[in-house]
């Protein structure tokens, strides 16, 4: 209990509005970690939290029992990288907080004040069985596009999973065009802020340790929130470029705190990535993008970095994506590489939903002569457990396990194939509602015969 | 040379007009005949060889589906299609299809590929001449880049056979498209689909108006789209009219303008609208504009909201070109809902599904399936995986006015044909093969069968498979 009051302190955690006990019974269980679909699963979610799951697991007597016969069980879909939440119409600028080209702050951005649980996008992938997402925003005048929050998609003011887990930084083609024009201008820019960290890191807050009930304060960086910074008074350089702000947020980052995602293409470029460990070994890096990953998998693989990737983009449309192709996902997995599935740069405000057909045709590319996919588990696995395990919360969403959140969704058919849809999601235990804006449409429009009213009468 | 007969014609006028009083009137010089295919396909089939496939399962495109089917082809057409009985000609390639499935190749009515080609760099943006709100002078075929690597990327990823390039949605009048036939060629018009007819692109909404209004331009509403394009075809009737007048009488050529050619061409009916349109009233005003000035609008593009008009859309045979879950980008996208096709489809108007896009064109056999699904469950009657395939062939060959050549399995026709590892409505297919003409253009388990582009040789990923 003492972990959970934590959680709320440190995750602004969303707890399930009633205490309850699910068991939701016989169905195709997937559990999300790689493995295949058993026959005859039963997954029990008690307060929220999952407390067994597989094939004979006893049902508790006190349980609300959900005859899953048929259907599919898996843990809810995991956005790998999106922008849901922040945008309600991506044109109506209005409407639109991925990202703050007119801001003097970039590093220091933090998405949370951005998040609308209401955004119709959220109801809309809600509705297609995801239930959490990694949303950052998206870079403006900096190479450093602000610090990303991990979220639930639950019908509620609580969308906070995790706050500022991570900064994302540019350092492709677009942090070469912010940064002035070249990637050495986004490097100098890049070792420089970290430097201007490294001079306000002395007075930052030690790391807690973990152990005991307490979380890893590596793997849920205690946040005193260094946006209320500490190091408020510290003394700087003349010579500065960043503000107090964006310094102050970057001094997590460099001590290891909080992830750095880092949007690359090229091979070359994610060599270069992978290189400024040595430069700063604290750095907790997860590369996005990699689309030329598969030419460079054993360096990513040695090195231990994760890969939040698209799966399918195969052509050319950049000169830092010529080696683009279907098979870059299946290929770095097959050498160890440590591999999830996000929609970057890819109607990311509002189509996570698609990871699901991007999953199954990873799943496809297995029978085709000279191409490279994933098992069916795996595939799963990249776009439930594997991006909660490269921001380090696989231990808490993603995958369905004993102590994990109850994020659990019934499928009518299997999930990887298009044609099945989400018919039971629930979040931290929670049965969600699936209508939104979308469903209301079609049932207003199904029939177009004259009524005696007006078709704004129909609801 | 037709200057030349001109300038004949004119001095021969001269000296009529030398004669005497007495002299009968005189007749009016005959017309000269415009060259209207200045730009012609110089497509040719290639080699193929008289090919069965046996004990597939068969969607013909016409919304049959024939368990342990057989498919004939030779000479570039399809000879016939039935059961496990039909007769086979001897010496015939035969390929065992148990356990696969057939269907005419993806027509993809809404492309850019070639003119938006990849890489996406500014050098590369072909698609919209947004130098005024009424460009129908422009055409997309000379815009199209034939070593464009997404080419390839349909080919083999989608089994699109056929597609039509559009220039871009900025202007009012974006210019005219261009259907090709999705062969690896050195020329655009190598590419070419022979004999189909052009289309004009005509874009309703928000991107005309943003674009000009945001130059300070007229138009800058949605009641300035209208009005513009009201100008525009006020001045092509007036063009047609002269034309048609000096066509019939002969008499002084009136002055060329090859802006006005192209909506002459509409007036004619010669040349088939292809409107982008996103909103159901919008739509409405367009069928207005159309009946006003007497052409005929042939599909909405993008059409996310056919589904509040779907009736209208029927009664005035209207196709809507649509995708199966894109919404909320814009304002004119955000009423998009998964049923929009199955349920303009349900109405009785003609549903396509479409792309616009790189990567949506490499799997519009699943982007079908996901709104077939969602049709059933919607309740929708009588849907079915053949008749959901009638969205992805038959439907777009109609709206580009080329289903008598293609876009069905029908004895006769272009053999244009896909073989496909497994039910092509589950995520988990592939193509295995697919003919153009019947001539073999992709073949998953033979590597000399893989398209690469001048582009992509010696880069990194060379003939990898994409």
């Amino acid at each position: 209990m003492i972990r959970a009051a934590l959680a709320v302190v440190l995750l602004t955690a969303a707890l399930p509005a009633q205490a309850q006990t699910i068991a939701i019974t016989n169905g195709i269980l997937a559990t999300g970690d790689g493995t295949e679909p058993v026959q005859g699963g039963t997954v029990v979610i008690r307060n929220g939290r999952i407390v067994a799951a597989g094939a004979g697991i006893r049902i508790p007597a006190d349980a609300q029992v959900v005859d899953a016969t048929g259907k599919w069980i898996t843990p809810g879909i995991v956005g790998g990288f999106s922008r849901l939440g922040l945008v309600e119409v991506d044109a109506v600028d209005a409407t639109n907080d991925s990202e703050a080209n007119n801001s003097p702050f970039s590093a220091a951005l933090d998405v949370v004040p951005s998040i609308n649980p209401l955004a119709s996008a959220i109801a809309v992938n809600r509705h297609d069985g995801v239930t959490r997402a990694i949303v950052a925003p998206s870079t403006g005048k900096s190479i450093f596009a602000g610090q990303g929050a991990v979220i639930d998609t639950g019908a509620d003011m609580e969308p906070i999973t995790a706050a500022r887990r991570f900064q994302f930084v540019e350092l492709g083609e677009s942090g070469a065009g912010t940064a002035g024009g070249s990637r050495s201008a986004a490097y100098a820019l890049f070792r420089n802020a970290l430097r201007e960290a490294s001079q306000l890191r002395r007075f930052a807050p030690s790391v807690q340790g973990g152990g005991g009930d307490q979380p890893d304060a590596r793997l849920d960086p205690v946040v005193r929130d260094p946006n209320e910074s500490r190091v408020f008074d510290a003394q700087r350089n003349d010579d500065v470029l960043l503000t107090r702000f964006d310094a102050t947020a970057l001094v997590p980052v460099l001590q290891g705190r909080q992830y750095l995602l880092v949007h690359v293409e090229r091979a070359s470029d994610i060599l270069q990535v992978l290189g400024l460990k040595r430069e700063f070994p604290s750095l907790k890096l997860v590369l996005v993008g990699a689309s030329e990953g598969w030419t460079v998998a054993d360096r990513i693989a040695r090195a231990g970095v994760p890969v939040i990737a698209s799966a399918v983009n195969d052509l050319p449309a950049s000169f830092e994506q010529l080696a683009a192709t279907q098979s870059n996902v299946g290929r770095m997995r097959a050498v160890g590489v440590q591999v999830a599935i996000g929609t970057i740069d890819d109607d990311d405000t509002r189509m996570v939903f698609r990871q699901r057909n991007y999953a199954g045709n990873l799943v496809a590319l297995q029978r085709v002569p000279g191409a490279s996919g994933v098992s069916w588990g795996e595939a799963l696995a990249m776009i439930t457990s594997r991006p909660a395990q490269a921001i380090g919360m696989g231990g808490e969403i993603g995958s369905i396990a004993a102590g994990r959140r109850g994020d659990v969704v019934v499928w009518s058919g299997d999930p990887l194939d298009g044609t099945s849809a989400a018919e039971m999601v629930f979040i931290d235990g929670v049965r969600q509602p699936l209508d939104n804006h979308q469903t209301r449409l079609r049932d207003r429009y199904r029939d177009l015969t004259k009524r005696d009213l007006p078709e704004a009468y129909r609801h | 040379m037709r200057t030349g007969r001109l300038a004949g014609a004119a001095l021969a006028l001269l000296a009529l007009s030398g004669c005497a009083s007495l002299a009968p009137k005189p007749k009016a010089a005959p017309p000269i005949k415009v060259n209207l295919n200045p730009y012609p396909s110089t497509y040719q089939r290639y080699a193929g060889v008289p090919t069965v496939i046996r004990g597939a399962t068969v969607f013909d495109g016409e919304g049959q589906q024939i368990n342990n089917g057989t498919i004939v082809f030779a000479d570039g057409a399809i000879v016939g299609v039935g059961g496990a009985d039909l007769p086979v000609p001897a010496g015939a390639q035969v390929i065992d299809g148990t356990g696969k499935y057939v269907t005419p190749g993806i027509i993809d009515v809404h492309s850019h590929l070639g003119n938006y080609p990849s890489p996406g760099v500014p050098a590369h943006s072909d698609g919209n001449e947004s130098t005024s709100p009424a460009r129908p002078e422009v055409w997309a075929e000379h815009s199209v880049w034939p070593q464009d690597p997404g080419f390839s990327r349909a080919l083999i990823n989608g089994g699109v056979t056929t597609f039509q390039v559009l220039p871009g949605s900025a202007n009012l009048f974006g210019g005219r498209s261009v259907t090709l036939k999705n062969v690896p060629a050195r020329t655009a018009q190598g590419m070419k689909f022979p004999g189909a007819p052009y289309g004009l692109k005509m874009a309703c909404g928000e991107n005309p108006k943003r674009n000009y209004g945001g130059k300070g331009q007229m138009p800058q509403t949605r009641m300035g789209n209208i009005a513009y394009a009201r100008g525009v075809w006020l001045k092509a009737q007036a063009y047609k009219r002269k034309w048609d007048r000096y066509e019939r009488n002969g008499g002084e050529m009136p002055e060329r303008d090859i802006a006005m050619d192209t909506l002459r061409g509409v007036l004619a009916k010669q040349i088939i609208i292809h409107n982008h349109c996103y909103r159901a009233d919008e739509m409405a005003q367009m069928i207005d504009m159309a009946k006003e000035f007497g052409y005929r609008i042939g599909t909405f593009h993008h059409a996310v909201e056919s589904y509040k008009v779907a009736d209208i859309l029927a009664k005035e045979g209207i196709c809507s070109a649509m995708w199966s879950d894109w919404y909320g980008f814009k304002m004119e996208s955000y009423d998009g809902i998964k049923e929009n096709i199955p349920f303009v489809h349900n109405a009785g108007a003609c549903a396509i599904v479409h792309s616009d896009d790189p990567n949506g064109i490499q799997r519009l056999n699943q982007e079908a399936a996901k709104a077939l699904a969602d049709g059933i469950r919607a309740g929708v009657p009588n849907l079915s995986e053949p008749i959901a395939w009638t969205w992805l062939s038959r439907n777009p060959a109609y709206a580009l006015g080329i289903l008598d050549k293609t876009g069905t399995l029908k004895a006769g026709k272009m053999a244009d044909v896909v073989l496909w590892n497994g039910n092509p409505f589950s995520h988990y297919s592939r193509p295995e093969r697919v003919w153009i003409d019947g001539a073999l253009m992709y073949d998953a388990n033979d590597p000399k069968r893989r398209p690469v582009s001048d582009f992509e040789l010696g880069q990194p990923g060379e003939g990898d498979v994409k």
